[in-house]
């Protein structure tokens, strides 16, 4: 039972993990950009929930569409404005530029907010439930739900509106969407805000469960990667499967083997998938 | 075309590269020997460090204040080594080519280590405020003395105060699980801790070993894993942010054992968890060295550091900070010189009776460490860190087992 | 080739190097030991950006984890150093050998399976942070708690047993940047320089020209990673002090690729003006920015001058200097 309930929490984290990388995976699907800055942008979320939390009293939850609006206006002015003269160029010139970038938006938040660890007080932060045998905590519940909406919404955004099948020609063809007429610049921007978006969702959703801090967004920049090529780079429910099994598989060996080596069994896991199908998980080919 | 490397660009952009360098610091050479003495402060307070860092710069800040009045002279220049081994290489040399007399620093070991090294070759004095690496003080340095317990000391100290605890409430547990953070710092303690429980006849044996990645953001595992023990106490080696981590998990999961017990780690004592956690950071209890209830030099400087900064705890780090400086200033004092010899020596005749810090007078035995360090028991109480242990240095008495967090206000 | 369209330059280049060369040795002479230990940065960070250059510059392919090959170099020469004795010139071999193996296995496995581009420098990482984790755990060489070379010693120069001060660092470190700039030079011009740049530009067409592309590109890393251990080594020795989570630090990483890239990737002498950029930008912000309490303005500064070298000069700021001294054509 304890097993299960083992399974279970990883789970839950792995949802929002997924999401997160979610981001990530839509940017480098159509764009073929690695976002480098990607954890960088979460933490950008995350503050922007804690200041909303701070200033208003808004729960992180009910911030949410807000900070999404938010991360995705952002996303669509960095693409447009910076990024997007990029994307032809060499991979180590995009990798400079979003280092460049993720440094700044680090220095920026420690130089705004300081160095201390924040957070947000909720009254049902420690809440748990027991759910038959199970012990479940509350707060990963929301978040894990959470996510899994936000997953469906993009997922339905790309298969059912204009903008989103338009976006899921320019990925596969690029010159033939521009020579049936679609604006590939402004889509390249819709796509990189989304891929903010989702982050910054995510970012919400993680400081749920997590203080935010200037200095964790690389943790979260090398997790995502890993999430995004096990499930398959450009694959939505590759994502999300991606998380659910880095969550897993932290949880297990963090409870069977050593905790502290827990890291090391995804980088093992990334490896493996990489060597044996490179094209991740449910990645195309 | 493939190589054509142009040789003369190359020879003509280096050289004015290291005529530039050399330029820079020719004008910030000065001569050694002024009065007042130049104190060399490096600390994190950039990088992943940077809270700690900016939380001992606050002591600094505090010290250039309080110690002139006391009729100590002295300037302090700051440097930031961003947390990185090597910028406080670099940085140390800078001081000294700014004119610093002796330096003071710098909370992590390996940016500490570097530090020493440029002293050593440079012969200029560095006292150690914070940095536990048992290897410091143990590589024959002539200039280097450490006000600060090794992790062997923290170890030994905090572990020895368990026996205090249980004789002062009567309760005696029989095991306890031991969860730390696998780092430099977790792992040196854990070694001492294991080497030492068998020798200090204590009740309780130490049923389960977790160690956690240092940069872990979820510890519901660690923490399952912990319950699943069934230990009467929880002992743990934490840093700050998984401590706050850890605590949550353990009221979510309702893993409610006799009491939370660091024998000597960060963590538990800091404004962050304080704050962060509320109710449930109450009864924590840390063995750590802390400011002396019974002196009166701790009061004023307390007082001093709670003017500048009401919402910060003055903590163990706070002390160790501000008796590094006094150490420095007070070495100025006795050699009435800024040579580094003069200062060498004045060092090693250290005697600071009235400190700010839990023990004895400070002095540095032959390999430049203090050894008199002992560990209070400090229990988290109506939002203050408090010392519980040795019964006559405290302010209130312990609690033990703890409530429950369910009966919790 | 091309002394027979620039007759004139390879005396005046010859007599230049022989002034900068000078400059370098004659440097430690007129410094304070401050800017000594700067310049041993920057010659630690030229030197490493040479050896990486020679897998993503020359042959194209982005490794994100060269920190793995530090670190072996690193903990091979000083493991065998503090345990038995060996000297670390010994050591280095042994690291050379433990690197170049490292570097091919994880090339050959990548390029056996087809892995390429994003996701072969991901992979890179994946390896590095791997044996960052590993290297935690692995009690022989002290885990997490570091391994520490004896200083007592480092009073007297001994280049044998590389005890000493830095300057003696900063000419062992300025004749290795030397060396590796002049190995460059020559690989380059020989057929398997030929070979990696047929590839960088386009993989395909090389080996439809009969080029053996997975044992060239296999060469490339296992070369580079051989050279960055033997930095490794060095950095070891300087320091004296290793743990794990600094020495295999995905930090580390980015930066050693920062600056060969902000210099001109696959240039020669990129990698050396990059790092005196770097570095001495880094320097001179430190001092700027000392002067407010402002946490973290250095590092928006240098963030801000990084996007700002990307944005005007993409292509590295060598190239762009040739150009504007018009000498030579730009080769990237």
């Amino acid at each position: 039972m304890l097993y299960l309930d083992i399974i279970i929490a990883g789970l839950l984290t792995g949802a929002v993990y997924g999401l997160m990388a979610l981001g990530l995976s839509v940017i480098f699907g159509v764009i073929r950009v690695v976002n480098f800055a990607h954890g960088e942008m979460m933490v950008v979320g995350m503050y922007a929930a804690y200041l909303i939390a701070v200033k208003t009293g808004l729960d992180p939850i009910a911030a949410l569409p807000l900070v999404t609006a938010g991360l995705f206006l952002l996303g669509y002015a960095l693409q447009r404005g910076l990024i997007n003269r990029y994307i032809a160029r060499p991979e180590h010139e995009q990798f400079l530029l979003l280092l460049a970038i993720a440094t700044i938006i680090t220095a920026s938040l420690l130089m705004g907010f300081g160095p201390d660890a924040r957070s947000v007080q909720l009254d049902y932060a420690y809440d748990s439930f027991q759910l038959g045998p199970l012990l479940l905590d509350k707060v990963r519940v929301l978040a894990a739900v959470g996510a899994v909406l936000g997953v469906a919404l993009l997922w339905g955004f790309f298969r059912l509106t204009r903008t989103g099948k338009a976006i899921r020609a320019c990925a596969d063809n690029q010159i033939g969407a521009q020579v049936v007429g679609l604006d590939v610049k402004r889509l390249y921007a819709v796509t990189f805000g989304l891929g903010a978006a989702c982050v910054g969702a995510a970012g919400c959703l993680m400081l749920l469960l997590i203080d935010v801090q200037p200095y964790i967004a690389t943790d979260y920049t090398l997790l995502a990667f890993i999430i995004v090529i096990l499930g398959g780079l450009g694959s939505m429910p590759g994502a999300l499967l991606g998380g659910a099994l880095v969550g897993v598989s932290e949880a297990l060996s963090g409870f069977a083997v050593d905790p502290s080596l827990k890291s090391a069994f995804s980088f093992a896991l990334l490896i493996l998938v990489l060597l044996v199908r490179p094209q991740g998980l449910l990645g195309r080919a | 075309m493939k190589h054509s490397l142009n040789r003369r660009e190359f020879g003509l952009g280096a050289a004015a590269t290291g005529v530039v360098l050399a330029a820079a610091g020719g004008t910030a050479s000065r001569a050694h020997a002024a009065t007042p003495i130049r104190i060399g402060s490096l600390l994190p307070r950039s990088g992943f460090e940077a809270l700690i860092g900016q939380g001992c710069q606050r002591s600094v800040e505090v010290a250039k204040k309080l110690l002139p009045d006391m009729g100590y002279s002295f300037e302090i220049i700051d440097a930031d080594t961003e947390s990185k081994p090597e910028v406080a290489r670099t940085q140390a040399e800078k001081l000294i080519r700014e004119g610093a007399n002796i330096l003071v620093g710098a909370f992590d070991s390996g940016q500490t280590f570097a530090i020493a090294q440029v002293a050593e070759q440079n012969g200029v004095p560095f006292v150690i405020n914070i940095g536990s690496d048992p290897a410091i003080t143990e590589q024959g340095y002539k200039f280097v003395f450490r006000n600060f317990p090794t992790s062997i000391m923290l170890g030994t100290n905090g572990l020895s105060r368990f026996n205090d605890l249980f004789k002062a409430t009567g309760a005696t547990p029989k095991t306890a699980v031991l969860m730390h953070v696998n780092d430099t710092f977790g792992q040196s303690m854990l070694k001492g801790i294991n080497a030492l429980m068998p020798k200090l006849n204590l009740p309780f044996q130490i049923v389960e070993t977790i160690a956690y990645d240092p940069q872990a953001k979820d510890l519901s595992i660690e923490v399952a894993k912990a319950k699943a023990a069934k230990a009467d106490i929880h002992m743990v080696v934490t840093r700050l942010n998984d401590a706050i981590l850890m605590t949550r998990e353990m009221v979510k999961q309702k893993y409610e054992p006799m009491a939370v017990i660091s024998p000597g780690s960060p963590g538990m004592y800091q404004t962050q968890f304080l704050k962060v956690l509320g109710k449930y950071a109450e009864y924590a209890i840390t063995n750590v060295p802390w400011l002396d209830p019974r002196q009166q030099f701790a009061h004023a400087f307390e007082a001093a550091f709670k003017k500048a900064y009401p919402d910060e705890v003055c903590d163990i780090d706070a002390g160790f900070t501000f008796e590094g400086i006094l150490i420095c200033a007070d070495a100025h004092k006795r050699a009435v010189s800024a040579k580094p010899e003069a200062l060498v020596e004045a060092l090693k005749a250290t005697d600071i009776k009235d400190r700010v810090m839990l023990g004895g007078a400070i002095a540095f035995n032959e390999k430049g460490q203090n050894v008199n360090l002992p560990s209070a028991g400090v229990q988290n109480r109506n939002g203050k860190p408090t010392v519980v242990l040795p019964a006559e240095n405290a302010e209130l008495k312990p609690v033990f087992p703890v409530p429950g967090w369910s009966q919790r206000g | 080739m091309r002394s027979g369209r620039f007759p004139i330059l390879p005396r005046r280049a010859a007599a230049a190097l022989a002034l900068f060369v000078a400059a370098m040795l004659a440097l430690p002479f007129f410094v304070n030991s401050y800017i000594v230990s700067v310049l041993v940065v920057v010659l630690f960070a030229a030197y490493f950006g040479q050896a990486w250059n020679i897998v993503t510059g020359f042959a194209g392919q982005l490794s994100l984890g060269h920190a793995l090959y530090v670190g072996l170099g690193a903990y091979t020469s000083a493991a065998l150093f503090t345990r038995y004795g060996l000297p670390p010139w010994i050591g280095m071999l042994a690291g050379i050998a433990v690197a170049a193996l490292a570097g091919g296995i994880i090339a050959a496995l990548s390029f056996r399976f087809r892995v390429g581009g994003v996701y072969f420098a991901l992979l890179t990482i994946a390896f590095a942070e791997f044996t960052r984790i590993l290297f935690d755990h692995f009690d022989g060489v002290g885990a997490a708690s570091g391994l520490f070379l004896p200083v007592s010693s480092l009073a007297r120069d001994d280049v044998l047993l590389l005890r000493g001060s830095p300057v003696m660092f900063y000419y062992l470190l300025l004749a290795l940047t030397l060396g590796a700039l002049a190995l460059c030079h020559d690989l380059l011009r020989r057929r398997i320089g030929y070979y990696w740049q047929a590839i960088r530009e386009d993989e395909e067409a090389a080996q439809a020209l009969g080029i053996d592309v997975f044992r060239y590109k296999v060469a490339a890393m296992a070369l580079s990673a051989a050279m960055t251990s033997v930095g490794g080594a060095f950095l070891a020795f300087y320091e004296n002090n290793l743990y794990p989570d600094t020495v295999f630090a995905v930090g580390r990483s980015i930066e050693i690729i920062t600056a060969p890239i902000i210099g001109g990737l696959g240039t020669l002498f990129g990698p050396i003006l990059g790092a005196f950029v770097l570095t001495t930008l880094g320097e001179a912000m430190t001092s700027l920015s000392s002067g407010f309490t402002l946490n973290g303005l250095k590092q928006w500064c240098y963030g801000a001058a990084l996007l700002l070298i990307v944005a005007l000069q993409p292509a590295g700021l060598w190239p762009w200097l040739r150009a504007r001294l018009g000498i030579g054509a730009v080769r990237r």
